[in-house]
């Protein structure tokens, strides 16, 4: 077990420089541009650019670029936009945060909730109608624009229903803080959360009925079946056990990537100021730095994430561990 | 089946003999043939496809509009009275303007017009073709490069494979979304251009470029797991003792028994791409005006969505219409080629 969290950790470190240097290629190195005047955004005056090339070091090798831009990033933590003048990048990230882990940890209730009853309904019916309906449900959900699903979602319960008793209660777009007003803060990210948990809803619940359904044949299962246990009892403790270790990975990975970035559409639609939508801020007007922060603090994030769960992954079943 | 002719024990036997087995590819085939929720998908798809390419007939012939270029003090004929295609509008302080709503005429503005008196059915049209295009060809870049890097890390192993692997793990571990929106943003404004590849800004390359990109490891990583098993099978060893040089084995033994894995990718990867690009599109990074994508006409109707929401509502069910035809039809190609595949993007 140590060996491989060793293993583990060092795989990590090593994911995060390679993605560092690549995300430092991609901004500082693709041929096209000039990097100070991307980075200095749109119609910077030549000031602004040789301000920018002097602070950077664009003068200066490659090597000696990255380790600066590092520096900036993680150690001084001062790295400031040009298109915000002098609006330091690095704190505008971590007030972002919050929202964004607000947003996916709520959404991931519902998802667990809503794809754990699909799966097992529809596992324990299987092949009659209503498994079929919940199956092609669950497609449907896997195949919608989440943005566009928000989009919707907004059309109906902030302007066609809105006056109505149906959705009069629902809070203008917008974010308030858990701190602020618990219940306001339940309200405005009721809707978000649905929407962002519809995908992994049709996802997680195909694949938790699948995995069932695989289970079904297996001797264990057999067993507790011949024991005279009734089906229900077979099919929540002894099936659902063992298919919820992928479960578990599917989850980890999904948050991470969630919150490292994925969540960028919804947080836009519903106009709340995450990590997503800063990166989006960002992108309207090129402003360059604020997007390599975001990018490089979530992919880390992403890392870290995935390298949690292998760990989880390898505690909770043995035969990982000895691989 | 009932109306078949009955034959005797012995004319079976008699037909096997003369017909050879079928093969595995027939054999799926047939599988698939045999699914109609597979085959109703992929009607739907075709026609989704023929739409898409009728195109120009449409707005030639039937809409008379063209669609790319704005027509803000137009008007047209409704129920026989001139009506103006933006109307100024009579909400809040009058300072808004409203395009004209779906008349639900195929030939008139069928689904109105959009902020800038374009016909949207026109548009949508157009736009599909442009999704397509870019969700079919970044499949094709995808599975290329996955299928090279896998076949060349799983069949050469040693320093080749740790490198190959090794980048395969930075850029499965880089959020899709982050590393497209890094790419786009650097690539947007000025092209691209190293050696024979060269990519203007604002041309459909850029999209399928980045978007063939992000994928390669999904698809790389369980073909070099596959390789790595091959490599281990009697017939490869018995190629390689034979001195079957490495790319012959490569070609003629290895690709053709990853083939299937490759097949079964493509409409689950033209699916997961189609919704990579609107996104993208939606973003504004992905397909630049004049051009449409889907993902562009439903980012025009987001300022409209309250007032004219049909603009956004049509491409979303285009997409999802056309991701469910290629979910259902990639579930039955599984079904058919190789039914312990488990495949999984996000």
């Amino acid at each position: 077990m140590l060996s491989l969290l060793i293993r583990r950790l060092v795989q990590m470190v090593f994911v995060m420089l390679g993605i560092s240097i690549l995300v430092f290629l991609i901004f500082f190195a693709t041929p096209g541009a000039d990097p100070a005047s991307r980075i200095a955004g749109r119609n910077a005056s030549p000031e602004v650019v040789a301000a920018v090339r002097a602070s950077f070091g664009l003068d200066k090798p490659l090597p000696v670029q990255y380790a600066l831009m590092m520096e900036r990033l993680f150690i001084t933590r001062d790295l400031t936009s040009f298109v915000n003048r002098g609006q330091e990048v690095i704190p505008e990230v971590m007030e972002a945060a919050p929202i964004t882990l607000s947003l996916v940890g709520g959404a991931a209730v519902f998802w667990i909730v809503g794809s754990i009853a699909i799966g097992i309904v529809a596992a324990a019916t299987k092949g009659s109608l209503l498994d079929r309906i919940l199956m092609v449900l669950g497609l449907i959900g896997i195949s919608m624009p989440v943005y566009w699903l928000g989009e919707m979602v907004n059309l109906i319960t902030q302007n066609r229903l809105h006056d109505t008793w149906l959705f009069a209660w629902v809070p203008p777009l917008g974010y308030t803080p858990l701190t602020e007003d618990p219940w306001t803060w339940f309200k405005t990210l009721l809707f978000p959360w649905l929407t962002l948990a519809t995908l992994y809803i049709g996802l997680y619940g195909r694949v938790l009925r699948a995995n069932l359904v695989e289970a079904s044949h297996e001797d264990y299962i057999r067993t507790a079946r011949s024991k005279g246990l009734s089906e229900s009892r077979i099919l929540l403790r002894h099936a659902l056990r063992t298919s919820l270790i992928a479960f578990v990975t599917l989850f980890g990975l999904d948050f991470g990537a969630l919150v490292g970035g994925s969540a960028l559409l919804t947080e836009v639609v519903f106009a709340l100021q995450g990590v997503g939508k800063l990166t989006y801020d960002a992108l309207q007007n090129l402003d360059l730095p604020v997007i390599m922060a975001t990018v490089m603090y979530a992919s880390f994030f992403v890392v870290l994430a995935n390298a949690l769960v292998d760990i989880a992954y390898a505690t909770l079943d043995p035969r990982v561990r000895l691989a | 089946m009932t109306d078949l002719p009955v034959t005797t024990e012995v004319g079976q036997g008699a037909a096997a003999q003369e017909r050879p087995a079928l093969g595995p590819w027939a054999r799926a085939l047939r599988k698939l043939v045999a699914d109609r929720a597979a085959m109703g998908a992929l009607g739907l798809f075709v026609l989704i496809v023929l739409a898409c390419l009728a195109a120009p007939l449409y707005a030639t012939y039937v809409a008379n509009t063209d669609p790319f270029t704005s027509n803000i003090d137009g008007t047209t004929m409704v129920d026989g009275q001139s009506v103006a295609l933006i109307e100024p509008s009579t909400e809040g302080l009058g300072l808004g303007s409203v395009p004209l709503g779906p008349t639900w005429d195929i030939r008139n503005y069928f689904l109105g017009a959009d902020a800038q008196g374009r016909d949207v059915a026109s548009r949508l049209l157009y736009g599909g073709r442009n999704s397509l295009l870019i969700a079919g060809t970044s499949t094709i870049l995808c599975l290329v490069l996955a299928a090279l890097t896998g076949l060349i890390a799983g069949f050469f192993g040693g320093m080749i494979d740790i490198v190959i692997s090794r980048l395969l793990d930075v850029l499965w571990a880089f959020p899709i979304y982050l590393l497209a929106i890094s790419l786009s943003i650097v690539l947007i404004t000025k092209g691209f251009d190293i050696g024979p590849i060269s990519i203007t800004s604002g041309s459909l390359e850029l999209p399928i470029f980045i978007i063939g990109i992000v994928y390669v490891p999904y698809v790389a990583r369980p073909i070099r797991g596959q390789v790595l098993a091959l490599k281990e099978s009697e017939f490869v060893l018995a190629a390689i003792g034979l001195g079957v040089p490495s790319y012959r084995i490569l070609f003629r033994d290895i690709l053709p028994n990853v083939m299937t894995t490759l097949i079964v990718f493509v409409p689950l990867m033209v699916a997961i791409n189609m919704l990579t690009e609107s996104a993208l599109s939606f973003l504004s990074i992905g397909v630049q005006p004049p051009d449409a994508s889907w993902g562009t006409i439903i980012q025009d109707g987001q300022d409209l969505i309250y007032t004219r929401p049909m603009v956004a509502i049509a491409p979303g069910i285009a997409i999802v219409l056309s991701v469910l035809a290629l979910n259902i039809l990639g579930d039955g190609v599984r079904d058919a080629l190789d039914p312990r595949a488990k495949l999984r993007f996000r």
